[in-house]
């Protein structure tokens, strides 16, 4: 894997917000065909690290490149058209739209029609481009199995429901690079077995590299090729699920300082710092 | 709600994705449309002057408030400009007409193409800001072309006003009601149909996406920017069209004719019909068109015999459409398409409750 060229890397982000350092001189790569975990307690830099990749953020230092191409500056709908699709932790769906209408926005950047032509759907072939591009999203619909619930108003359904509905929505833009942000947050055990199922799928069939963001650590380490962990707005350890389960820095980032080893923990982490 | 889109008629069973994508929910609805259409096709022949003229009003305020629909209830921006544009539109046809030799069939859609232009340009403040910002900068757009009206004598005759040739294609002028209603059906029909196309494609959704959650739809690809503006260009070219059949029905416009008082009472079309419904844009115009003469004609009814009497009822009508205004809001806020909606669904199920 590491003789490729990475899909995404990131070399020394730095983001703040006034005084608050989001992001301190983070950096990791991707490899094509991953999935890529990113850890940490709450207030970590996780999300921020998710923003600053699909531009709702630009760092105010560092470098970023997917397909290596530098994509500081661009706004999110150019990232979008290169590849790089995501989902939201706190719902982002389009509430008054129906499932299908919401994941057939997700085609946006790969559909053709426009102002001009839509309204002149049967003769403009602005019909056709909108056949095709349904029966890939019924493909999408059928993965996840949300055919039921198509045509349902998406602001009406559970929430469970509406996380698989925005996941489907960030996989008919046909992404390279899939970023979820917490897609388990909130479910009951079946729900998220259900959807380990479908990001292990569209890792493996869709042939999706994912970068993810997710709490329930078991999960994580189960289905993660590599994990990092951020803490503060720094990156303590990158590497397999294993080896982090087992590093030190990460067991006081989680679990904080132990009273017996009080004295030695704090030396590693005035390390870190 | 949900339920209700899920639902469909028993026995009606769609076999292909195209089927699944039509205009009209069910066969029948579209066959209703259609029969509608033909109605209307001899409607001329048999109604008279005044139900005609109710009809092209409702026309052409139609068409405008099917454009104010798209900024409004599709993409979720304010303007309180609309009436400006109608009358640009107006103008535009009458100057165009008067000197040129394009008949006036073909003037009304170059006024909606320049009308249009000139929405693009004073929509750009909407890439920029939102919500009552937003709705203050369409306002000096309202006030600024009504300076324009009065001030641009060599364009809109000032404040004399211009002249508006009646409706003429290849020689043959239509001058009488009856055959300005068909010239107002047609531009009606295409209107509509090109707005419910619209919003089943592509830029439609993208119009959707940027009203209901606009972080995400960038997020999606859509340029925020360019969609804001756009939603804009396209409601001043309805705009334009509706206020270019205006100026050449009624012969004469004037600058008087778009205040701001019919900005608001093309808000109200939109608000009563219900945002975000290409026919509720209809449904609202035709109510609010039609109100005031519900109400003229209740207080025909009462009747009177004194002159204090026919002034104090002229002033309880007027009252009594503000009220039924504001009942509806309180009792309907999601509009007449909603409650058609609603109805539609009662009588699917009828006779039990679910």
């Amino acid at each position: 894997m590491s003789e490729n060229q990475p899909l995404i890397k990131v070399d020394n982000i730095f983001l703040s917000f006034g005084g608050v350092h989001a992001l301190r001189e983070v950096s990791f790569a991707v490899h094509p065909g991953e999935i890529f975990s990113i850890i940490g307690p709450n207030g970590a830099g996780k999300t921020s690290m998710l923003n600053c990749i699909s531009g709702r953020y630009q760092p105010q230092k560092g470098q970023i490149t997917f397909k290596g191409q530098s994509v500081i500056g661009m706004k999110p709908n150019i990232r979008c058209k290169l590849g790089i699709g995501r989902t939201f932790q706190n719902l982002a769906l389009f509430n008054h739209m129906t499932v299908l209408d919401n994941i057939m926005v997700g085609r946006h950047h790969l559909l053709k029609n426009n102002f001009l032509t839509g309204p002149l759907y049967w003769f403009s072939g602005a019909r056709k481009e909108e056949l095709a591009h349904r029966r890939e999203v019924e493909d999408i619909i059928d993965f996840l199995e949300i055919a039921s619930i198509r045509k349902n108003i998406a602001g009406t359904l559970s929430y469970g429901l509406r996380k698989r509905v925005e996941l489907a929505r960030a996989v008919a833009l046909r992404p390279d690079l899939i970023l979820l942000d917490e897609p388990m947050a909130g479910m009951n055990l079946e729900e998220k077995e259900d959807m380990a199922r479908y990001i292990i799928d569209l890792n493996e069939e869709w042939g999706m590299t994912v970068v993810m963001i997710e709490h329930d650590m078991g999960v994580v380490m189960d289905i993660s090729h590599r994990v990092m962990v951020l803490d503060f707005g720094r990156e303590i350890c990158t590497g397999l699920p294993d080896e982090v389960m087992a590093n030190e820095q990460v067991k006081i980032a989680y679990l904080g300082v132990g009273l017996d080893d009080d004295e030695e923990a704090q030396e590693t982490s005035g390390e870190v710092a | 709600m949900a339920s209700a889109h899920s639902r469909m008629r028993c026995g009606e069973f769609r076999t292909t994705y195209q089927a699944d994508m039509t205009i009209f929910p069910t066969p029948l609805a579209r066959r209703v449309a259609v029969v509608s259409v033909l109605l209307l096709l001899v409607a001329p022949l048999c109604l008279n002057a005044y139900y005609l003229n109710l009809m092209i009003q409702i026309g052409y305020y139609g068409i405008a408030a099917l454009g104010l629909n798209i900024v409004v209830g599709f993409t979720g921006q304010i303007s309180l400009g609309h009436a400006a544009f109608f009358g640009l539109g107006a103008f535009t046809s009458a100057w165009i007409s008067n000197n040129s030799g394009i008949p006036v069939f073909f003037t009304i859609p170059l006024a909606g193409l320049f009308t249009m232009a000139v929405g693009l340009v004073v929509g750009i403040p909407a890439g920029r800001i939102k919500g009552l910002y937003l709705a203050i900068a369409t306002l000096a757009s309202q006030y600024i072309l009504e300076d324009f009206f009065a001030r641009a004598d060599w364009f809109t005759g000032g404040s004399a006003g211009a002249m508006a040739n009646p409706v003429s294609i290849f020689g043959y002028e239509m001058f009488t009601d009856q055959s300005f209603f068909y010239v107002v059906l047609f531009y009606v029909v295409i209107m509509f149909v090109a707005g419910a196309n619209l919003m089943r494609s592509r830029d439609g959704r993208a119009f959707i996406a940027v009203r209901d959650h606009y972080l995400s739809a960038e997020i999606m690809g859509i340029n925020l920017t360019k969609y804001r503006i756009l939603s804009f260009g396209i409601s001043s070219f309805y705009a334009g069209i509706g206020g270019a059949l205006f100026g050449h029905y009624l012969g004469f416009v004037s600058v008087e004719g778009f205040t701001l008082l019919l900005s608001i009472q093309f808000l109200a079309m939109v608000i009563i019909g219900g945002l975000g419904s290409v026919m509720g844009a209809m449904l609202g115009t035709v109510f609010m068109v039609l109100l005031p003469e519900v109400m003229e004609f209740g207080v025909h009814l009462v009747g009177s015999n004194s002159t204090a009497m026919t002034l104090a009822l002229a002033y309880l009508k007027e009252m009594a459409i503000g009220l039924a205004i504001i009942l509806f809001l309180i009792f309907e806020p999601d509009g007449l398409a909603h409650r058609w909606k609603m109805i539609k669904n009662y009588w699917k199920l009828y006779p039990f409750s679910y």
